[in-house]
């Protein structure tokens, strides 16, 4: 047996039966690290001496009785947009290169607690802008599956250090599909949870209305587990949710009979490639012949769900950006005349082409004049958009779909024509909107043997019925449980 | 195209942003923007009168707590990040004559 081959949970099970040891795991994913690095690049900063020293303490801790946690000693791999005391955290941005935050992510806390082993900090869209990874100021990650092909973004390192066995699982930010959709290209679970039910203290802000920190792993028991782990009512964070339905692990059954699941007709028309439409197509029969209703219905709105994210997106980047002075922490620019030639030099030169972009989009319609016509434009239609899930979610359990458009493009085609790689995120997308749980499940791979993904989204709170579907459709022959690039599972 | 971003907007924009561009990066910024608002401008297809714009898809209410200190007196760690520091504070430039 291979220990990368391992999901977190069973991973966690070896340990605490004392068959792996905390050190053994780590250094097997510090080994895969040093081997696979050099190709896919998935870290921004790998820290081997920490994590063997914490291995170590929560060794102790667990021959102690003193970590009871499924996840205690399993070593995890966490979004370079999530701070870390002490350590490099930089948003894949020039701007935070030098950047080591002085506290720790209240969700980092939580895994911490838990007894997990931080390998390092995962590469990214610089600041989350942008869905292939390739924006990062640290170079492009590969996807793991085929290195010509990008891992999607933003949350790409983190993906391919999954789905590579590099780490056994990991943190992700999800804004407009930035765990999803890397997950489907990466061929690993992704979920990204009901706004506010894991706090955003410590995490980097992009689109604070619509950021959420939620787990990737290589099964859905893996990411019930870890979800159950992070969510925390805080009161750091303003818009934390006190829930009490936290108990994720209960939804572990393979049951779905009964269950109502509606397909929406516009997730399928135009756009969508053919071999994603026929893998998601195929697990939806796969869930029907395990008891699920399956309907196909009319969303609404599905169009002008991007517009709309750009708009608000930009225009919540360009206030939270505008911490980056060059005066608290980051990057400064060396020659400047005066206070405020110092700010914009250092902002100029600190932020990639793909964060002015939207800097300056969101600060246009920000603009008096434009306010009324963008700004406000875009929030009465996400309005409409939270209405039409309104409408979905009175008759439907769950919405069915493709993650993504498209298995991962090659690299470098994307970033020439940002418009169209924006519209890669067209059913991600207005999740976030509407503030509900969805997850990526793998559902296949298309000729060139890359993966797809499935999206289940779910009504806000309902986390429970996302992780019932997912799991049932695992354990089924489709199932790609622990399924791993280079791994033994993979036929 | 029909959102033409004039050279003045760009300059606005540009201040609002706090960012300085090249003559280069302004026309390509000017014409980035422009395909941005045509693409953004599908939403005028919708009625949203009598919509109130939704800021928080939960209704959220101020979150108060107790008036006190949690986090105070950590100058030392604050600093820590600071380009460049004088006598325990942020250096800036010369900002009053």
């Amino acid at each position: 047996m291979d220990i990368l081959d391992l999901t977190a949970v069973d991973l966690g099970r070896k340990i605490k039966a004392g068959e792996i040891t905390v050190r053994e795991a780590t250094e097997a994913a510090l080994r895969q690290i040093k081997r696979r690095e050099p190709v896919l690049n998935s870290y921004v900063t790998v820290d081997e001496e920490g994590a063997l020293k914490r291995a170590d303490q929560v060794q102790e801790q667990i021959d102690k009785g003193e970590a009871a946690s499924p996840l205690a000693g399993v070593p995890v791999a966490l979004k370079d947009n999530l701070c870390t005391e002490g350590i490099l955290t930089t948003c894949s941005s020039k701007i935070l290169a030098n950047f080591k935050p002085t506290y720790t992510a209240e969700a980092v806390i939580n895994l911490q607690k838990a007894g997990a082993v931080v390998l390092g900090k995962t590469n990214m869209d610089e600041f989350a802008m942008g869905s292939t990874t390739e924006t990062s100021a640290f170079g492009a990650t590969k996807n793991p599956w085929n290195e010509d092909h990008v891992p999607g973004g933003s949350s790409g390192g983190s993906c391919s250090a999954v789905a590579s066995g590099e780490c056994f699982y990991a943190l992700g930010s999800d804004t407009g599909g930035s765990i999803r959709q890397p997950s489907s290209f990466c061929g690993v679970v992704g979920l990204k949870p009901t706004y506010g039910t894991v706090s955003r203290y410590g995490l980097i802000a992009y689109g604070s209305s619509l950021d959420q920190i939620g787990p990737i792993a290589r099964s859905v028991e893996d990411c019930a587990v870890i979800l159950e782990t992070i969510a925390s009512y805080d009161f750091k964070d303003s818009t934390s949710v006190a829930r009490k339905d936290k108990d994720f692990l209960s939804a572990l059954a393979d049951d779905v009979k009964g269950m109502k699941i509606g397909i929406p007709r516009d997730y399928f028309g135009e756009g969508l490639d053919k071999e994603v439409r026929d893998c998601v197509l195929k697990a939806a029969e796969v869930l029907k012949d395990r008891g699920a209703v399956i309907e196909e219905f009319d969303l609404g709105m599905v169009k002008y769900a991007i517009p709309a994210y750009y708009v608000i997106a930009s225009a919540e980047a360009s206030s939270n950006l505008s911490r980056f002075d060059g005066v608290k922490y980051g990057y400064r620019t060396k020659e400047y005349e005066g206070l405020h030639h110092m700010y914009k030099k250092s902002r100029s030169e600190g932020f990639g082409e793909e964060v002015k972009r939207r800097i300056m989009l969101g600060s246009f319609v920000l603009s008096s004049g434009y306010y009324d016509a963008y700004y406000l434009k875009a929030l009465r239609t996400k309005a409409l958009i939270k209405n039409a899930f309104d409408r979905a979610f009175s008759r439907y359990d769950l919405i069915l779909g493709p993650t993504a458009p498209s298995t991962a493009p090659k690299l470098g085609v994307s970033l020439s024509d940002p418009l169209k790689m924006y519209l890669g995120d067209i059913y991600t997308i207005s999740v976030n909107l509407a503030g509900l749980p969805a997850i990526s499940v793998p559902c296949g791979q298309d000729s060139r043997g890359l993966p797809v993904g499935m999206q289940l989204i779910a009504d806000c709170f309902q986390e429970k019925k996302l992780i019932r579907a997912a799991y049932a459709y695992e354990q089924s022959d489709d199932g790609q449980r622990g399924r791993r690039a280079g791994g033994q599972r993979n036929e | 195209m029909a959102n033409i971003i004039s050279d003045e907007t760009i300059e606005y924009v540009g201040i609002l942003a706090k960012l300085e561009l090249s003559e280069e990066e302004k026309e390509t910024a000017k014409r980035d923007m422009g395909r941005m608002l045509d693409y953004i401008d599908q939403l005028n297809e919708l009625d949203t009168s009598g919509i109130e714009p939704m800021s928080h898809v939960f209704p959220v209410n101020n979150v108060f707590r107790e008036d006190v200190v949690t986090q105070g007196d950590d100058r030392e760690n604050m600093l820590r990040n600071a380009p460049e520091q004088k006598d325990g504070a942020f250096k800036v430039p010369k900002t009053v004559e």
